[in-house]
């Protein structure tokens, strides 16, 4: 009988091609927008991450009071003690000590004269160090526009945009006059070896990467970082897991012997990135948002192939009555119409599902650029917005288009019940 | 009821309500359909000939008296023993053909025998049987949209034999044939008659379908007003 029906549904097109291309799109569509709301909204947190906040940050307790103004004078001493201790607590971890400053960035003519001066917000990261992955969070290989990565020290990148506000580029000089932890007044010459765009608006318009090393020696601040973050091994972050390393930190783990000294005032502290600056509120809206969103979209789709299962379940009215009418038990048919949905809908899903997939990789590694729509945004948006590869697109789709098509057709079948044996003489002869 | 009575209907009545009263399709029918049978309920339109069809043919149930066909009483089935009933007794054939345009010739006869679970070898052997006799082995790969209206009405009449029925119930076969092709299929049904033993009952007003029949109960306002052998 299932052979049957298979026939039936191969050679019908109303039955089968036309039922499948709507549940495909249906699926596909579900798939992309759910891996574009979660990538619009976790490639924002994701960003963060990467360039601000860490899953985790390691600051002193005075430098967290007045983390805003990124205070290097209250920076965490120490440094690599606490690293080799934050490293065993947590070996799962990636630890990154970083500096954050601002400067003024002064841009020589020919003669060594001033030709312009910006203000700069500067990143210092482990670039030389072997095996850092601090390049990769920077996505810099792919942001460099114009020249390379330094390679010694006294090399810097600088954002594109302010690279061509002031008319340098690769292996130009200029002068960063900043302050040292200590208060006094420092200026360095740097070289640059390139140029980014990092597609966030904020940081395109006036960062400054240097490594490390550098930044420490411009700053006095040997063996000292202003803060140290931590990186979850996992692909998004899972405020559950930042959590509990923050447990653990606050119960001694990786806080090393002599160092975390909960009460003094620069002593460690540990904070996930929901607890951050405006990161709570960003972490919930982003839930509440792709939330709603993929619940809207999912229920509207499930609107749109549960009424093509109830027109399709409504053309065959006159076929139902022939079964019926043949001897074919109502239960009987109403099953196998429910099989016919389960076969449509998973078809229809995988494919959808499949090309879904395909675009959400594609669309993945290409990315939508709308930089030029946030020219003035001063927030930490990506200008380069992707969707989001998680294990959910992989059968999200089939929410609608499987259980919408049965929903459908369920419905549609208990017409088939209601069915008076007895008109069907009737129904069939007109 | 007799030794070879397939059919007996007793003081059968059947009720539809109407407004505030009740509508009377059918007064007292008193008949037997004995095994094997040729014959025809006729009677202008509204005079009941399709409501006792139906009972016959368990796809609906009296109000009062009893029918019973092939040993069963209409009255008291399930849907689910009504649907085996027909299944597996009673074949049916429209006026209208009612065949499934997706299918085949071939599988549109084979349907009936799914429903039977019954191997598909055999499947196969009764199929091909059953369109030789209606003559349409050739057909068998044809979908119904090719074939002429004579030719869908014989895959009806091979679709309702395939199952060997003791009964088959013809509403108004030759409706929608000319007048060559009614002869054809009534005498295709007469010889299926004489061939397999299988009680055939027509509802028609077709003169040329009527001098086929053995016996004819003429129906009028719901009762039998005649029942004549020819």
């Amino acid at each position: 009988m299932k052979k049957f029906l298979l026939k039936g549904i191969l050679k019908d097109k109303g039955r089968s091609l036309l039922p499948v291309i709507v549940v495909s799109l249906g699926a596909l569509l579900t798939v992309f927008l759910y891996s574009w709301v979660k990538g619009v909204m976790g490639d924002s947190i994701e960003m963060s991450s990467n360039f601000d906040t860490g899953d985790v940050k390691v600051v002193t307790r005075a430098y967290a009071r007045q983390a805003d103004q990124y205070p290097n004078d209250l920076a965490i001493l120490g440094v690599d003690t606490l690293l080799e201790a934050l490293k065993a607590g947590f070996p799962d971890m990636d630890w990154a000590p970083r500096i954050r400053f601002g400067a003024l960035a002064d841009f020589p003519d020919s003669l060594g004269e001033t030709r312009g001066q910006g203000p700069v917000a500067g990143w210092a990261v482990d670039l030389l160090g072997e095996g850092s992955r601090e390049p990769e969070r920077f996505n810099l290989p792919a942001a460099i526009v114009r020249g390379r990565m330094p390679e010694s020290r006294g090399e810097v990148l600088l954002a594109e945009n302010l690279a061509s506000r002031f008319d340098a580029g690769p292996g130009d000089s200029f002068t960063l006059f900043g302050t040292t932890m200590e208060g006094g007044f420092t200026f360095v010459n740097y070289t640059i070896a390139g140029t980014v765009r990092f597609g966030a608006t904020g940081l395109d318009r006036g960062a400054v990467l240097m490594d490390l090393q550098d930044a420490r020696a411009a700053f006095a601040m040997e063996d000292a970082a202003g803060e140290i973050l931590g990186f979850l091994p996992v692909f998004h972050y899972d405020d559950r897991m930042a959590q509990e390393v923050v447990s653990r930190f606050q119960a001694g783990a990786g806080s090393g012997d002599g160092i975390s000294g909960q009460d003094q005032e620069y002593a460690p502290v540990m904070i996930t990135l929901g607890r951050q600056a405006g990161m709570a509120e960003m972490l919930v809206y982003a839930e509440a948002i792709s939330g709603m969103l993929i619940f809207l979209f999912v229920l509207a789709m499930s609107i749109v192939l549960w009424n093509a299962g109830l027109l399709g379940g409504l053309r065959r009215y006159t076929e139902f009555g022939i079964r019926i009418a043949l001897g074919e038990d109502k239960g009987h048919i109403y099953r196998s119409l429910l099989w016919e949905a389960l076969v449509i809908g998973s078809i229809g899903s995988i494919l959808g599902t499949f090309v879904g997939v395909v675009f959400v990789y594609i669309f993945h590694h290409v990315g939508f650029n709308f930089s030029s729509m946030m020219q003035q945004a001063s927030m930490l948006i990506p200008g380069i917005m992707r969707p989001a590869i998680t294990p959910a697109i992989y059968y999200i789709g089939f929410i609608p288009g499987v259980l919408s098509m049965l929903l459908g057709n369920a419905l549609a079948g208990r017409g088939i019940y209601k069915r008076q044996t007895s008109r069907l003489f009737n129904e069939l002869e007109v | 009821m007799t030794d070879n009575a397939i059919v007996t209907l007793r003081e059968l009545y059947k009720r539809f309500p109407a407004g505030k009263g009740t509508f009377t399709a059918l007064k007292d029918i008193n008949l037997t359909f004995g095994k094997g049978e040729f014959s025809g309920i006729v009677g202008p339109s509204g005079s009941g000939k399709t409501t006792l069809l139906n009972i016959i043919g368990s796809l609906d149930t009296p109000t009062e008296g009893t029918a019973t066909v092939l040993g069963k009483k209409i009255n008291v089935l399930s849907q689910k023993e009504a649907a085996a009933l027909r299944n597996n007794g009673i074949g049916f054939i429209f006026q209208t053909y009612n065949l499934l345009p997706v299918y085949t010739v071939y599988e549109n006869v084979e349907f009936a025998l799914l429903l039977q679970k019954i191997s598909a070898p055999e499947r196969k052997k009764r199929v091909m049987e059953s369109l030789q006799w209606v003559g349409l082995a050739d057909r068998a790969a044809s979908r119904p949209a090719s074939l002429s209206g004579g030719e869908c009405q014989r895959v009806a009449i091979a679709r309702a034999i395939v199952k060997r029925p003791a009964l088959v119930l013809a509403d108004e076969p030759s409706a929608n044939l000319d007048s060559a092709n009614s002869h054809h299929i009534v005498r295709t049904m007469k010889e299926l008659n004489r061939e397999l033993g299988t009680t055939f009952l027509f509802s028609t007003h077709d003169e040329k379908v009527m001098q086929y029949l053995d016996r004819i109960i003429y129906l009028k306002d719901g009762a039998v007003e005649k029942d004549e052998l020819c």
